[in-house]
């Protein structure tokens, strides 16, 4: 897979969809401006990683992907849908673009499998048959076959976090959003979720993963962004890290690794 | 001082006390589960609902809490007197309880619903559901089995309370107390017999209520956790 450099990439310059546009996106929460105009295109099949220190705006940036947040200039488009106009239908973008969270959130008074089912049964309505076959089905995709039966608080964290990247696979995504998930994650439990995200990321999902995992973001990348105060810093492949053209990438990278 | 206890009243009003335990348990049975209703509709009106829905669920929440039942039930049955609504006591008390009960649930329900992570909303909206299948479907039931006990002690709450109904002539147990004990004078032992009885149906009404637990919440029977 090649990995564009943003910055003075042409938009022909690749044949592939492109799932997500930002184009100057602002965001201010009250008087503090979060993002302060970010450009950025996520094309399908590319794994997207955004780093950063905390408060740089990354995962801002992430939610704004699926309307956890508005954003209050420039425009973000996501699977053709403009987000930056108004009366756009929210539910029909989260049936395409699924997301993962630091702290699972799965439904804990739901098994494993109900938790996987609850969307595709409510949402997409599939009958119950059909549903029990796709929560075995994604299920034993992130190694989990056995413990369809399981509450979330008899699953370690790791198990935890990779029943909800299957609750997500569930609603078939045509994009998964990772918010930092392995941060509350110890560096055994961490390695099990990140393997999981390679096995997607080999299988063609398009991804967009906020992550302080350095040695992972520079293999998983097709693209990688470095984002600072606000702003698109940096970017460009997994290499960026090798060889930062910044002093605030460098220092970053210095303390990262 | 010595006094001779008498429990001869037993024998001969053993059936009305029966009835009055049969009149105690009928409005009890069938207040809970409207009331619980009731309550959980305000709590969702009031939480999510549009501004006007807030407004009446405080309202009524508020007049109810601060109110004596027994003004209400008058209230109530002499109020539909008034607009020539004619129902029985059994009827008016149950709605008096209904209502009752409700404003206290709403308030426990209230509470349930708040003490539920953001998170669970965030990630239930995120997978496209709506914000009624996020409420209904989600929220509720664990806003449920976290306040359960707090419900429990409140439907036990209501039907001791049930005790102020023969002031509507609806004789449940403690009207029939006071008759027994107008006619023999044992009022001492009546009312012994009589909070005994209301000791047995509140553990009686406990057990019910936890039963009715381990159905509603499979994850609590399967992992034996206690309520």
């Amino acid at each position: 897979m090649d990995a564009t450099l943003i910055a003075d990439a042409p938009a022909a310059a690749t044949d592939r969809e492109t799932m997500v546009r930002f184009e100057d996106v602002r965001k201010a929460f009250g008087t503090v401006e979060v993002l302060r105009g970010i450009s950025l295109e996520v094309h399908r099949g590319d794994v997207t990683v955004l780093i950063g220190r905390s408060g740089s705006g990354k995962s801002t940036a992430l939610r704004c992907i699926n309307g956890l947040e508005t954003i209050n200039g420039g425009r973000l488009t996501v699977c053709g849908r403009k987000l930056h106009e108004p009366g756009v239908d929210l539910r029909a973008l989260r049936q395409e673009v699924g997301i993962v969270f630091q702290s699972y959130n799965l439904f804990p008074h739901l098994t494993a499998a109900q938790n996987v089912m609850l969307a595709p049964r409510k949402v997409k309505r599939i009958g119950i048959r059909e549903a029990r076959e796709l929560a075995r089905e994604v299920l034993a995709q992130v190694g989990l076959a056995d413990k369809a039966e399981a509450y979330p608080e008899q699953l370690s964290g790791g198990q935890q976090q990779r029943v909800a990247i299957a609750r997500s696979l569930a609603m078939h995504p045509r994009l998964i959003l990772f918010d930092e998930v392995t941060s509350a994650l110890d560096p055994e439990l961490t390695g099990e979720v990140l393997r999981v995200i390679e096995r997607l990321a080999q299988g063609g999902m398009t991804m967009v993963l906020v992550t302080h995992e350095m040695g992972f973001a520079r293999s998983v990348a097709d693209q990688l962004v470095f984002m600072h105060q606000g702003t698109v810093w940096e970017a460009g492949s997994g290499d960026i890290l090798r060889d930062p053209q910044t002093p605030e990438l460098r220092q970053f990278v210095g303390n990262g690794l | 001082m010595s006094y001779e206890f008498d429990f001869a009243f037993l024998d001969e009003y053993g059936p009305e006390l029966l009835r009055g335990v049969w009149l105690t348990l009928g409005m009890t049975a069938a207040s809970v589960l409207p009331g619980f209703l009731l309550g959980t509709l305000c709590a969702v009106g009031r939480l999510y609902g549009p501004p006007w829905v807030r407004r009446v669920a405080i309202v009524y929440v508020e007049a109810i809490r601060n109110t004596p039942l027994v003004i209400q039930v008058f209230w109530l049955f002499f109020g539909l007197a008034v607009l020539q609504v004619r129902i029985g006591a059994f009827p008016a008390a149950v709605l008096a309880l209904v209502i009752n009960v409700g404003a206290y649930t709403a308030e426990i329900m209230r509470a349930g619903f708040e003490s539920i992570p953001k998170g669970q909303v965030e990630a239930a909206s995120c997978l496209a559901l709506t914000r009624s299948q996020v409420i209904w479907g989600v929220q509720l039931p664990q806003a449920v089995e976290r306040v359960y006990p707090a419900l429990v002690s409140q439907f036990v709450l209501m039907m001791l309370a049930t005790s102020i109904m023969s002031q509507i002539s609806a004789e449940e147990l403690t009207g029939v107390a006071y008759q027994i004990q107008a006619f023999t004078f044992r009022g001492f032992e009546v009312y012994l017999v009589i909070a005994g009885i209301y000791v047995a149906l509140a553990a009686a009404l406990r057990l019910v209520l936890l039963g009715c637990a381990t159905v509603a919440f499979p994850r609590r029977r399967r992992l034996g956790t206690p309520l």
